[in-house]
């Protein structure tokens, strides 16, 4: 009996490595290696014309740090991650909120909501591409139609149109309104998620013990939905900082520079301009951030665990 | 008094959704529309522009269906999807079906380290694997991305499906064991039927993905007639400073819709999973 027990046992452990092993080895050999040689090539001075390994120590890493384009675009993706993700927060919750309560015609509303997100981002920014155009835009239509922009004395100019994506402050907020549009569904989804676990007893017995309707938010909702919330958050961010397409595509890190962030400029410098180990170099600074984003994560995944 | 309030906030949610639902939705508007606007139209800068001021047209459409690789590019992004979701099952269901039985702390620990690759973003792997798939003779060829696409699917589905798996009572597979199935056998014939709505998202999700990615084709691939639909769409409807929008925003519309429906079904299931496997 025992015995047939252990046999079992065995042939579980041996199985479950087997069954483990393909996961392993392809994330090993085209995640952990290439990242391994990604470490390699910052300290080398490797280029696509000539692609042997000659390691040079830290030089890349000075020569970076002392370019002012790279730390446009370090202060850059810190500030349209960490914007376009508190916003997006605030206004997941106050969606979820609404979408909380029954309506007519919710079902509509809901798809609507969640299209940006089903688009694939080169396209859906394509599309913010063209209503951001420098002379077709229908936001500047509005404008001059309700006489903000276009005639002398008007609000916002004389000139006939913004230039969204030609003047560096616009430009920039361009860049985070499309990132918002497009994580905001995802966000959404996941705060609908946390509002509903929270146990319904739980807000009418609170009630009926007199507690106000912002006591309820501080002391129930926001304490019980911090956890989802916190990694809708995190993922948010993630996305946003380590997302190409939408600077790439809306703006290619122009005006001058202006919404240039590190993982575009990873890529002009090293596809485009075929220097691999200073985009090596660069595109290692985003490993701190994502390293620090994986800790909080785990100490999540515990405390979950835990209680 | 409290009917009227009531009335209040019915208009007050009325309008909030509104609002969201158009900002998220609006853009979607302004493809159709200049998918079907005359050149003359779409490019008048005093007319109403939300409405048509002539008459719709269908050469947009007949210029991206007929005298671009746009079939191509869906034909491309079809295969590289279905290539990557094959991948994708053979690695994550077994990993993830492992994980989530036999894990005791070291496959806890394993699960999330896999999920945490998923972190790695392409940004910092694109690089090092643009001198992998040179080595490998796979520049200019879809093969390189069917193998790379797996880097971000494969963590991803297998904390996907591990938050399924676990949902299924251990006593079913044990029941099936007693009747005489073998340990793989009570996994292959009664765990994974059970667990068919996790695979499908799974399935649905690797394609998207897939679908939806950017770098790694525009890093690996610039022969025109192996875009997928993501990279040619922006790269080749454009002549050397000229966007041709009717056809560009034909193209982005199209390469939408049929994601937006399957979504629409699937977005329900995937953030169960997804919330399942993060917070227990």
């Amino acid at each position: 009996m025992s015995g047939a027990r252990a046999g079992i046992r065995d042939q579980s452990a041996l199985l479950a490595k087997l069954m483990i092993a393909p996961a392993i080895l392809y994330v090993t050999a085209m995640i952990g290696f290439p990242f391994i040689l990604a470490i390699l090539y910052s300290l080398s001075d490797i280029t696509t014309g000539d692609p042997t390994l000659r390691l040079v120590g830290l030089r890349n890493f000075r020569d970076i740090l002392a370019d002012s384009v790279f730390r446009l675009s370090l202060k850059n993706t810190f500030f349209f991650a960490i914007v376009s993700q508190v916003l997006v927060i605030l206004l997941s919750r106050i969606i979820a909120t609404a979408l909380m309560k029954e309506f007519r015609g919710k079902w509509l509303a809901r798809f609507l909501i969640m299209l940006p997100w089903t688009a694939p981002i080169a396209l859906g920014t394509i599309g913010w591409l063209w209503m951001l155009d420098s002379i077709f835009s229908p936001f500047d239509w509005v404008f001059r139609w309700l006489g903000l922009l276009g005639t002398p004395g008007a609000l916002l100019g004389p000139q006939t149109n913004l230039y969204w994506l030609g003047v560096p402050s616009l430009a920039m907020a361009s860049v985070i309104i499309v990132h918002i549009w497009r994580i905001l569904p995802l966000a959404t989804v996941i705060q609908l998620a946390g509002l509903s676990s929270i146990p319904k007893d739980l807000l009418e017995a609170a009630e009926v013990d007199g507690a106000t309707p912002w006591r309820r938010t501080l002391e129930i909702t926001i304490p019980l939905t911090l956890p989802i919330v916190s990694i809708a958050f995190l993922f948010g961010l993630v996305f946003t900082f380590t997302d190409v397409t939408v600077v790439y595509v809306l703006t290619r890190g122009g005006p001058v520079h202006s919404t240039q962030v590190l993982s575009t400029w990873t890529f002009f410098k090293g596809i485009e301009g075929g220097d691999l180990a200073q985009g090596a170099a660069i595109s290692l600074f985003l490993f701190p951030l994502l390293a620090g984003v994986a800790a909080l994560m785990l100490r999540m995944a515990r405390k979950s665990e835990v209680v | 008094m409290a009917n009227v309030r009531k009335r209040l906030g019915r208009g007050g949610l009325y309008t909030l959704v509104g609002s969201f639902a158009f900002f998220g939705a609006f853009p979607f508007y302004w493809m159709l529309i200049a998918t079907f606007k005359r050149d003359h139209d779409l490019f008048n800068p005093v007319a109403n522009p939300f409405l048509f001021n002539e008459p719709p047209t269908l050469d947009h459409l007949r210029l991206l269906l007929f005298d671009t690789h746009f079939p191509t590019y869906l034909a491309n992004t079809f295969w590289v999807g279905s290539y990557v979701v094959v991948i994708t099952l053979l690695a994550a269901v077994p990993a993830a079906y492992s994980l989530a039985r036999w894990a005791g702390g070291w496959g806890e620990t394993l699960g999330i380290g896999i999920f945490l690759t998923y972190l790695v973003p392409p940004t910092i792997l694109f690089i090092p694997l643009s001198r992998f798939t040179a080595a490998l003779g796979l520049q200019e060829s879809l093969w390189s991305l069917i193998l790379i696409y797996p880097t971000f699917t494969i963590p991803f589905c297998t904390w996907l499906l591990m938050g399924f798996f676990k949902t299924i009572p251990k006593d079913i597979e044990e029941q099936a064991m007693i009747d005489g199935h073998s340990r793989l056998g009570a996994m292959f014939w009664v765990v994974l039927p059970l667990g068919i709505s996790g695979i499908l998202t799974v399935v649905v999700f690797a394609f998207t993905l897939s679908m939806h990615e950017f770098i790694y084709a525009l890093t690996f691939i610039s022969v025109s007639a192996k875009k997928t639909v993501s990279i040619g769409v922006p790269t080749e409807l454009v002549r050397g400073d000229v966007f041709q929008w009717g056809p560009l925003m034909a193209g982005a519309l199209i390469a939408s819709i049929p994601v937006a429906v399957v979504y629409t079904f699937f977005l329900d299931r995937f953030i169960a999973g997804f919330t399942m496997g993060a917070v227990k």
